[in-house]
């Protein structure tokens, strides 16, 4: 008879199904960090003076700075100078206008992942942006999005083409001096998404951005910026997978997000970074910055991370909560198996009067993983009325897993109110065997336990994500009716 | 339908089941009592699969094959289903969801098809009746926040719908009013048939006045001491279980 422990690892070890390379001839800069590569990068990319500039700047103030060790995580030195940080395909042109410039052997790669990028194949109500190591492949359904004025697209075509826009807002939320691997990417960020929601324009369907890193010994730094102006609303998702690979490889993204008087950005992310192997080999280091500022009185910004992959993940999207009336949200499901850490959580920074904010975040570690939530709560002395939840609940798969909490919480008005809750559990035989009582596999039943911890956070997803989301944490649909 | 045969148990290094003997037969309702940590619950965790017991001796056949081999699951899907003294929570998984997944399980592995949502959702209302479950406990995580009734109600709920061919109450009736005592009587005794057996695990007489069993079979020291008919019971409710441990203390010096 299979005991629990041992469905738990096989459920655990799980093989990573998108572990495939992809066979492309590469425009690849040489390995190394320097001023010389950063110019080589920027001129691949036809970009004007400013930008160059500013990644200079990004640059010499990296070489001041050093890579933080307050988080939980535990890896050795990285070698910033091995590793490339530019790769494109061959085939795709900068500015390509159509699929048929784009080499059949990436079209074939998107749609082993499940990513069709022909129109016509798509999920009707998902427009993708598909970024293939260094560059944007393609964008689907641009034209139906511009004709309500919504800007969507490659970071890299923005900068050619919204000049303005771009200069006015990057780094107005991840500032070049923000931190060790926001400065990195600022210095070699390659492409990226861009999205601008003019005012009062409701964007009619889900935007999303499909990374995949396909070359070896290469790091990805793509950079999003999305701008929802006054009463613009956004919905926006995440994807993302690589090889296989028995080395480790850095990605180190930064995101921003600007919402206007009474906008709403809603962003989602299921990370399926390759994890490495069973003994903790390969996988992808993710330094991830994202952060959101509530601009304008009334704006709302909302969260949702589902995190399964990645060697090491250290991520923590915020919220400045500037306009009276804001609302930040976060929620957020992390799970970590075999030798997997992830140290992940959120800044909520409370500046309007009447600003309010939610963290919800369930932390699963399985085999010898390591799970931290790490979260800050600031209210600042102008935020009268200043409201924030908290829940941090940990579910542990067996006995050789971590799970860690560090909430740290400075208020600075009187009229303000904070709630934490907290709770670590340990997934029951007896709820295991309860379910096989009544006629479960114990692999379904686990993975009906995880799917109930997490519902919280499932139930914010986009429907097609929640159902990757959850297929991701080995689960069965939950059916309609509950 | 089931023959228990000399079998012996036991959990963390303790000896609690040390030769059980017991046939049950399709369409019999059988009670077993005894005092506390006789071994009464142990009996129906070993019968259900619980792995914390260890099965020393003996030997349980279900249908004429080898209980003992088969994991939980197969032994639920089998037709046996155990009503839990202590029903276990499942936050954020709604108890109709919980139910069909395992009536589905039950249901595939007998080559039956599978009910969706809409037809297990009629199934659900019907059974409903007469339990006076709510349809408000269907959309409720599995057990969670239920009073100590809802959940014994449930407990009956869950095998009026997985209709099991031998069913297993565990001390169903601990901590029940009166009131709930009936209700859930009244849903088992909905449930006998001809096709299907009853074992009534309790430590009181009290259910056996709403559930009237066949037999009655009193544990002791891990033993069945003594085995009689329906008004065995009532005997022990009037003597109490010190006299049949005398007795049988009795018996084995002398």
């Amino acid at each position: 008879m299979p005991t629990p422990q041992t469905e738990i690892e096989i459920l655990a070890n799980r093989e990573y199904k998108y572990g495939f390379v992809t066979d492309v001839e590469t425009d690849t800069v040489p390995a190394g960090l320097n001023e010389d590569i950063i110019r080589a990068i920027s001129a691949k990319k036809q970009e004007p003076e400013w930008l160059l500039d500013w990644r200079l700047k990004s640059f010499r103030h990296w070489l001041t700075m050093k890579e933080p060790t307050w988080a939980n995580i535990h890896y050795p030195p990285i070698d910033y100078q091995a590793a490339t940080y530019y790769s494109a395909p061959k085939m795709v042109k900068p500015g390509a206008k159509s699929l048929e410039d784009v080499d059949p052997e990436l079209l074939k790669t998107y749609e082993k992942l499940g990513i069709p990028l022909k129109e016509r194949e798509l999920l009707a109500g998902v427009a993708v942006d598909a970024v293939f190591d260094s560059v944007s492949v393609a964008t689907t359904f641009k034209e139906k999005l511009g004709e309500l004025g919504i800007i969507f697209g490659s970071f890299s075509e923005a900068v050619r083409e919204y000049p303005d826009l771009v200069r006015k807002y990057l780094g107005s939320v991840v500032p070049y001096t923000d931190n060790f691997f926001a400065t990195l990417n600022s210095a070699v960020f390659s492409d990226g998404s861009f999205c601008y929601v003019p005012k009062g324009v409701r964007c009619p369907m889900e935007l999303s951005t499909y990374f995949r890193i396909n070359a070896k010994d290469t790091g990805q730094f793509e950079r999003t910026l999305i701008v929802a102006d006054e009463g613009a609303y956004v919905s926006y998702l995440e994807g993302c997978t690589a090889p296989m690979r028995d080395t480790n490889q850095l990605h180190a993204a930064v995101v921003e997000l600007v919402a206007l008087d009474n906008a709403q950005i809603k962003y989602s992310t299921v990370q399926n970074w390759y994890p490495g192997d069973k003994e903790g080999k390969g996988g992808i280091y993710n330094f991830v910055t994202k952060r959101g500022k509530c601009l304008g009185v009334n704006s709302k910004i909302s969260w949702t991370q589902v995190e399964t992959g990645s060697a090491i993940t250290w991520k923590y999207p915020s919220c400045i909560l500037q306009g009276d009336n804001s609302i930040g949200e976060f929620y957020s499901v992390a799970l970590t198996n075999n030798y997997q850490q992830a140290d992940t959580g959120t800044k909520m920074i409370h500046i309007g009067k009447n600003t309010r904010s939610t963290i919800v975040s369930k932390g699963i570690s399985a085999g010898h993983g390591q799970n931290t939530y790490r979260g800050a709560v600031k209210i600042l002395k102008g935020a009268e009325g200043a409201r924030n939840y908290s829940n941090c609940d940990s579910l542990l798969l067996g006995d050789k897993c971590g799970a860690h909490t560090f909430p740290y919480l400075e208020v600075k008005t009187a009229k303000a109110t904070v709630e934490h809750e907290a709770s670590t559990s340990k997934i029951g035989e007896d709820q295991i065997f309860y379910c096989r009582q009544r006629g479960l596999s114990a692999e379904d039943a686990i993975g009906m336990i995880v799917n109930g911890f997490c519902k919280q956070v499932f139930r914010e997803l986009p429907m097609e994500f929640a159902v990757e989301a959850q297929k991701l944490l080995g689960v069965s649909l939950e059916g309609s009716v509950g | 339908m089931l023959r228990i045969k000399n079998l012996q148990a036991k959990v963390a290094g303790k000896e609690i089941l040390r030769g059980i003997d017991l046939s049950v037969n399709v369409g019999e309702v059988h009670a077993i009592m005894g005092p506390n940590g006789s071994g009464k619950s142990t009996l129906a965790q070993v019968l259900a699969g619980r792995d914390l017991y260890e099965v020393t001796g003996g030997e349980v056949t279900y249908d004429g094959q080898n209980l003992l081999a088969l994991s939980p699951e197969d032994r639920a899907r089998a037709g046996i289903f155990m009503a839990f003294q202590y029903p276990v929570e499942i936050p954020g998984v709604s108890n109709m969801y919980f139910l069909r997944s395992a009536l589905n399980a039950i249901r595939r592995n007998r080559g039956l098809e599978e009910l969706d949502a809409i037809d297990f959702l009629a199934l659900a209302r019907e059974k409903m009746k007469g339990l006076e479950v709510e349809e408000g406990l269907m959309v409720r995580p599995v057990n969670e926040g239920f009073s100590g009734g809802e959940k014994k109600r449930n407990e009956i709920f869950q095998m009026s719908i997985l209709e099991p061919r031998l069913a297993i109450l565990d001390e169903t009736d601990s901590g029940l009013d009166i009131d709930a005592l009936k209700i859930v009587a009244n849903g088992v005794n909905a449930l006998r048939s001809p096709e299907r057996a009853i074992i009534v695990v309790t430590h009181y007489q009290r259910l056996l006045n709403y559930i009237v069993p066949d037999f009655v079979h009193v544990l002791s020291g891990g033993r069945i001491v003594k085995s009689g008919g329906k008004e065995l019971a009532l005997e022990l409710e009037h003597r109490g279980y010190g006299w049949l441990e005398d007795a049988v203390a009795a018996g084995q010096s002398a």
